[in-house]
């Protein structure tokens, strides 16, 4: 065990984890920010996603240690003083899920990916978002919730 | 043609798809069956399967619900109201659904109604949320419940103010008098009691034609709890002191242990072994220690030899169940119609096994409070996982709750309670709460698949396209969607159970209706073409089903279809059915692309008629999803096995769609405001895989008989 500070949606939080210990485990289990899901522990479907200083990291396969230092964001730190982030509000207006557990991966990804590309066309969605699954097939409502979030955004 | 008294589809699914036995046997059944077999122990780990599927047989129906309306709904004297059904939240949105109709028949705005769903000490029972029948069944229940209440609340009004009931309206959560400006609000009336009332044979519902809230878009009524994470599923659930738990899986299905070793495990600190017959597990303050401590236990195990997936085939075909009832459907004379066919056709088709791979994997929170056992799992029949609870654990189901959070998918794969007995055996040797949750790997393992199968169809047909005769066995997938809904006067169609399947297998979304519309509608399209007509024309030319004629019109509509040509390298298929009350008829256009000659699926069209439609919005993002959700089946998902062993039990190795996998998908939603709601879970995932099949066959000459259809491009099959 060691005692480490995490920077987790603007806050400093400390917490007694091994260095090896997945930042999901800890996000989830130590820290109770349970909006972060398991999906695979393999990196292959996108549900831990969260953001590292800005970029998608998949939680499930980053150490805590690594991830000490770097801005964490996850889910529960999108929305601003009970405002939806665009992202959050486009998915909402959509109704871009159906069970709605792949949908804080999703909506994660598609931040980091709009951070970087304001104004992506459908292929580049598509392909950033590939490695997140939604088993429920609610895919044709994501890609258009990201476009709608991109435009809301870039209005700003 | 099915002969009275015998099992309907439905229970025959019951029978095949949801006795999946139980993953363990601890020391008390072990002791239990000996005591009352005083015999050996291969009769005794028979002897509980048997009983089990007793109780199999008695949940797919035949309870009677409650009448009384305070069963279903309560009124708070704040006017809050609060439904409750034994039916469970996974994606289908139903909890959205229902509350649209209880909001159309009680006159209250849908903001102020709360569903308590899937909690057996508070919920009606319910045989499961499964077979699409939330929609057929529960609407019309809840709709009942809420009209009933709504005159009880007239009457109270009427008696309160000494006045005529027929002046007064129900609307907005108040019973008003518009002659006298007098109004009441529903608590004011009720003041919080419950309603008493029983609902009458013919309760004063709204016909679909004057629905105001149902019949509508309505958006998902908890929706923002989804986008900000809060929405807790069992996985993400805690209690005071709660442990997390690992559970040992054997080396391989049917596997004996040869040796233990759990010393190094039992020396990590706060690390506790539990073993109890064959179930060995570890109970640990965070899971990240749960998993070391499993990691350090050290077996040996004997894996009987086995069936494995290169022999699969061939083994469903010899291990046939015989000797149970005559399943044999008959129609005329399947010997007469072959004589008077111009051409005949026979063929085989096959479908693997396929993993649901819900996003949230099986979990279970258990908890003991002196002798009541309280399990929070992620499952579609608590009512029947509180009872496999009373079963493994000798008490009775009274003490037994089993409440069911809104639930990270499941498509038939969540009816077994494995991850509730886990927790609650390992909460019961801590003394703590429990929290057991899969990994990926373990649910791709350890839960069910839907069944493999073989399926023969033999056919005639005249000149003219009539099919005249038609015979059809499936071999273990199952009776679902079995019947052909084309008009053929000559029939044998018999479903073949086997007696001890290749893989532990159990319901899947649409179960069977996917394997035999793939056969059925596959070997439709083979006839057309040897009648050398349209693959639509042919099957219009045999269809009798007006609602079926008007799926196909409708989709082929939509498509374009005979109006333009299929361009290089691409071809369009067509394929449909009825299933569960549900047509459907679904259009799709395949590229061949590449050097490995990859199918890619470039558009899909698909005409649905379920009845009246209940929630527009919902009903589309399901009809998408199903499709969606085919494609995997259809191109590329499927279970590999060798000897015991999954060989793909990752996402890495096991392929579901993805965002590149998907067309453009457009949907034609037939709203039948004159027939009841059916439902739409299943039915429109059963016309991808054929319509793509055809699509194939069409762009390439090449005719595709097993499903998945090219998992490795056409240049591999």
């Amino acid at each position: 065990m060691s005692r480490l500070v995490l920077t987790v949606n603007g806050a400093r939080r400390s917490v007694e984890a091994p260095p090896e210990e997945s930042l999901l485990s800890v996000l989830r289990d130590r820290l109770q920010l349970t909006g972060t899901k398991y999906g695979c522990g393999e990196g292959q479907c996108g549900a831990c996603t969260v953001l590292l200083d800005g970029l998608p990291a998949r939680s499930c396969r980053t150490q805590v240690s690594e991830a000490a230092g770097k801005k964490i964001t996850t889910i529960e730190g999108l929305a601003k003083n009970g405002r939806l982030h665009p992202v959050q509000a486009a998915f909402l207006e959509a109704e871009a899920f159906q069970c709605g557990y792949c949908t804080p991966g999703m909506i994660v990804s598609a931040v980091g990916l709009l951070e970087r590309i304001p104004d992506p066309g459908e292929e580049d969605v598509a392909k950033h978002l590939t490695g997140n699954i939604c088993r429920c097939g609610t895919y044709p409502r994501i890609l258009a919730a990201v476009k709608q979030a991109a435009q809301t955004m870039r209005k700003k | 043609m099915m002969r009275k008294n015998e099992p309907s589809d439905l229970d025959l699914e019951v029978l095949q798809h949801e006795e999946n036995g139980r993953l363990h046997w601890f020391d008390v059944d072990r002791r239990a069956f000996l005591k009352f077999l005083g015999g050996g122990m291969l009769v005794c780990l028979a002897a509980p399967r048997a009983r089990a599927q007793e109780s199999g047989r008695s949940s797919g129906g035949g309870r009677e619900l409650p009448k009384d309306v305070g069963a279903w709904l309560h009124i708070g004297s704040d006017g809050a109201i609060t439904v409750f059904t034994g039916k469970v939240e996974m994606g289908q949105n139903i909890r959205t659904s229902l509350s649209q109709q209880v909001s159309e028949e009680l006159r209250v705005p849908l903001e102020s109604i709360q569903i308590v769903m899937g909690d057996t000490d508070l919920t009606p029972w319910d045989a499961g949320t499964f077979g699409s029948r939330t929609t057929p069944t529960m609407g019309p229940q809840l709709r009942a419940a809420a009209a009933t209440a709504r005159e009880q609340l007239l009457d109270l009004a009427a008696e309160r103010w000494q006045t005529d009931r027929a002046k007064l309206t129900a609307s907005g959560g108040k019973i008003s008098n518009p002659a006298t400006s007098q109004a009441l609000a529903y608590g004011e009336l009720t003041r919080g009691q419950n309603l008493v009332r029983v609902i009458g044979a013919d309760p004063a519902v709204s016909p679909a034609r004057e629905w105001k809230v149902a019949g509508r878009p309505a958006p998902k009524v908890d929706g923002r709890d989804f986008v900000t994470g809060k929405h807790q599923y069992t996985s993400d659930l805690t209690r005071p002191g709660m442990l997390h738990g690992k559970v040992l899986r054997p080396a391989g299905f049917k596997a004996a242990f040869v040796s233990l070793d759990a010393g190094q495990a039992e020396k990590i600190p706060g690390v506790r072994v539990v073993r109890d017959g064959d179930f060995v597990g570890v109970v640990a303050p965070d899971l990240w220690t749960a998993e070391r401590a499993m990691a350090a236990i050290r077996t040996q195990w004997n894996v009987p030899p086995q069936p494995s997936g290169k022999e699969l085939f061939e083994y469903l075909k010899k291990n046939e169940e015989t000797g149970g009832r005559d399943a044999r459907q008959i129609k005329g004379s399947v010997e007469q119609g072959m004589a008077s066919a111009d051409f005949k056709l026979a063929q085989t088709y096959t479908v693997e096994h396929i993993a649901h791979a819900p996003l949230e994997p099986r979990a279970a929170v258990a908890e003991w409070n002196g002798e009541k056992l309280t399990v929070w799992t992620g499952t579609q029949r608590p009512f029947a996982v509180r009872d496999e609870l009373a079963e493994a654990f000798r008490i009775s189901p009274e003490r037994v709750r089993v409440q069911v959070p809104d639930t990270g998918s499941a498509y038939g794969g969540k009816h077994a309670g494995d991850a509730a007995v886990e927790a609650a055996r390992l909460a019961k040797a801590a003394g703590k709460p429990v929290r057991v949750a899969w990994t990926r790997e373990e649910e791709f393992t350890w839960a069910y698949f839907r069944p493999a199968g073989v399926i023969e169809v033999s056919s005639g047909a005249r000149r003219d396209g009539t099919v005249v005769a038609w015979e059809f066995h499936n071999y273990n997938s199952g009776p679902a969607g079995i019947a052909t809904p084309y008009a053929v006067a000559n029939q044998m169609i018999q479903f073949h159970p086997v007696k001890a399947p290749a893989l532990r297998q159990g319901s899947y979304r649409g179960l069977a209706a996917t394997a035999n519309h793939f056969a059925r509608e596959t070997h439709m399209d083979e006839l057309a073409h040897a009648a050398g007509m349209d693959p639509l024309e042919f099957r219009l030319k045999n269809i009798a089903d007006p609602r079926l004629k008007a799926v196909f019109e409708a989709a082929a509509e939509k498509f374009g279809w005979g109006r333009q040509k299929a361009a290089a390298g691409r071809g369009f298929g067509i394929a449909g059915g009825v299933e569960k009350g549900g047509y459907v008829a679904t259009c799709a256009e395949v590229e061949i692309e590449g050097p490995s000659r990859h199918v890619r699926i470039r558009r899909v069209v698909e005409a649905f008629e379920c009845g009246a439609v209940v929630n527009p919005d919902g009903l589309r993002n399901q009809v998408e999803g199903a499709v969606i959700q085919g494609i995997g089946g259809a191109l590329f998902e499927a279970i590999t096995f060798e000897n015991g062993r999954i060989t793909n039990p990752h996402f890495a190795q096991y392929r579901v769609p993805r965002f590149t996998d998907i067309p453009r998908i457009e949907t034609v939603i037939l709203d039948r405001k004159d027939l009841p709601p059916a439902g739409a879970g299943e039915t429109p995932i059963v016309g991808l895989a054929p319509a793509v099949g055809g699509a194939v066959f069409a762009a390439t000459g090449v005719r595709l008989r097993s499903l998945p259809l090219a998992p490795k491009g056409l240049e591999k099959n």
